[in-house]
């Protein structure tokens, strides 16, 4: 496959940044989308250019480290699918890609296709634990968890914390995401005590990131790679306004 | 994304509404007060007064779309019924009591949705600043959920021009002085046909609102899940429905003459 690229290329925080294009020869449709750029990387430090710079780990979608807009669309068109479980087959030969970084203020560009994602590491610091004695793994059945609430809080806790539902959101909120943990916690014995604790101080770290609010448009649900459901937002709600009230 | 736990960190005692303090970003966005914020100090918050106020507002509605609809019983019916909302209760109670109640109830909810609609509006954009090259391409299909804003500042213009027309007079032919039912009857004269298309956007708006509004309000109070939820926005699209046709009858009826 040929493909043209639109690629963001942003050279510090502080530079302005442009899209600059390229053209990408012989790509395999086994290809992932990374591996992709990969090629176009190599090609690029041959030529004594500097590589496109983006974040990635596993490459297995567990990590939730990779993450860019595809065309308008966070982790690709593909759904339930991080960007770097997308494969090129997905692409018609000859297409142009157009490829951005997450876009939101609390997430500031590092260099190119990497943000800051410090912004989450906060939300979670500031409520997304339990303070329990740790110590080894309990006995499976020590504490029984009802069938529906193991289901539920396993669900939110496979948020690998990717961000693209910020980048998704009409208005930049990361209510999926603190939702995701708040549920997670929230619904397991475990996280009882400091259940009203954690969805204020959470929900507050969130507004000080400068995230925007949900207007409840279903957008982040939609590019979830792991499919969390606004369930989760509705539960988040419900813990603030019991805390608050 | 990963994070680390320190020893000790774990048994540390939670502050209730004091946050950790974050070590200031470089580049931070503006905005980043910190300590205790209150209902009203969070993006939460402030959404639950905006599907409160909104519910107070959808109540409304539908007690105007039923009185509105009097008006097919004729003009003795309708002006009777409009004679009643400002003697209901008397002489126990003062005079206009059932409509004094209403407009401050209407007046105080119709801020605080505004209020919160405009500062979740501005935080949006600033959690924004720059746009994608890419047109976003939208995948939850949610069209009416991005009417909101500018849907309802479609229907706060209608508001007030509805209020001079047929309320206090200033704008209708027959002026204030005539009963409502000759007020309404001229108000959407076939000459005044712009009129009647204003008011049937500003309904349209309205459906568009409540198509999103109604079942947002309650996933914004945390009371709908699962099937629920989408049972609720099913039920929102047909109550949607049925508020426009119930509103958009009257004015059509006097155009086309079934009410003169
Ligand atoms: C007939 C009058 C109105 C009614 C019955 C009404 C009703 C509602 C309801 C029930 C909601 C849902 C609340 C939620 O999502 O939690 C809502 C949201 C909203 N309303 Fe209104 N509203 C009215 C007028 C207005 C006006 C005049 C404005 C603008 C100045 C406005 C702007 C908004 C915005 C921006 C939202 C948030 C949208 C969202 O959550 O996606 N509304 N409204
Ligand atoms: S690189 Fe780990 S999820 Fe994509």
């Amino acid at each position: 496959m040929n493909l043209t690229l639109k690629v963001w290329r942003q050279n510090g925080p502080d530079d302005r940044g442009r899209m600059v294009t390229y053209r990408v020869e012989d790509v395999s449709p086994d290809m992932s989308f990374l591996e992709m750029l990969d090629v176009l990387n190599e090609r690029l430090i041959l030529d004594g250019d500097d590589p496109i710079a983006f974040d990635h780990d596993c490459r297995e979608g567990i990590c939730g480290m990779c993450g860019m807009v595809i065309n308008g669309v966070a982790h690709g068109e593909q759904r339930a699918t991080t960007t770097c479980q997308l494969h090129m087959r997905h692409f018609a030969d000859g297409a142009t890609i157009t490829i951005e970084p997450w876009r939101a203020a609390p997430f500031p560009v590092v260099k190119d296709l990497v943000v800051d994602r410090g912004a989450f590491d906060r939300i979670i610091q500031a409520g997304g634990f339990i303070s329990v004695p740790a110590g080894s793994a309990p006995d499976a059945h020590s504490i029984p968890v009802k069938k529906e609430d193991a289901d539920d809080a396993f669900d939110a806790a496979t948020c690998i914390g990717c961000g693209a539902c910020v980048a998704a959101c009409p208005n930049g909120s990361a209510s999926l995401f603190t939702a995701a943990k708040i549920t997670h916690l929230g619904l397991l014995p475990q996280g009882q005590p400091e259940r009203d604790a954690r969805a204020v101080a959470m929900i507050e770290q969130m507004d000080a990131e400068g995230f925007g609010g949900c207007t409840n448009t279903g957008e982040c649900t939609a590019v979830c790679p792991k499919g969390i459901s606004l369930d989760t937002i509705s539960r988040m709600n419900r813990d603030y306004l019991k805390a608050v009230k | 994304m990963t994070s680390t736990i320190e020893r000790g960190a774990a048994t540390a005692a939670v502050p209730r509404r004091a946050p950790v303090k974050k070590a200031p970003t470089p580049k931070a966005p503006g905005g980043r007060r910190r300590g205790p914020a209150g209902l009203l100090g969070t993006t939460n918050g402030r959404k639950a007064v905006m599907a409160v106020s909104g519910a107070v507002l959808v109540l409304f509605l539908i007690g105007h779309m039923v009185g509105n609809l009097k008006i097919f019983l004729g003009a003795g019916a309708f002006n009777d019924y409009a004679a009643w909302l400002r003697t209901v209760g008397e002489p126990a109670l003062p005079g206009r009591t059932l409509l004094t109640v209403t407009e401050v109830l209407l007046v105080a909810a119709v801020l605080l949705h505004m209020w919160s609609a405009v500062a979740l509006a501005r935080r949006a954009s600033a959690a924004r600043p720059v746009r994608y090259a890419a047109r976003p391409r939208r995948r939850a299909g949610g069209y009416v959920a991005r009417t909101m804003r500018y849907g309802g500042v479609i229907i706060l213009l209608f508001v007030v021009w509805h209020l001079l027309d047929l309320t206090f007079g200033a704008v209708n032919p027959k002026g204030a002085a005539a009963t409502p039912y000759d007020r309404m009857v001229a108000g959407f004269d076939p000459s005044r046909w712009w009129v009647t298309a204003f008011y049937v956007l500003a309904v349209a708006m309205v459906g568009l609102h409540l198509r999103h509004g109604l079942w947002s309000a309650f996933q914004t109070l945390g009371l709908v899940r699962g099937r629920a939820r989408r049972t609720l926005s099913a039920v929102a699209a047909a109550s949607a429905a049925v508020l426009v046709l119930g509103f958009v009858a009257v004015p059509v009826a006097v155009m086309i003459g079934v009410v003169k």
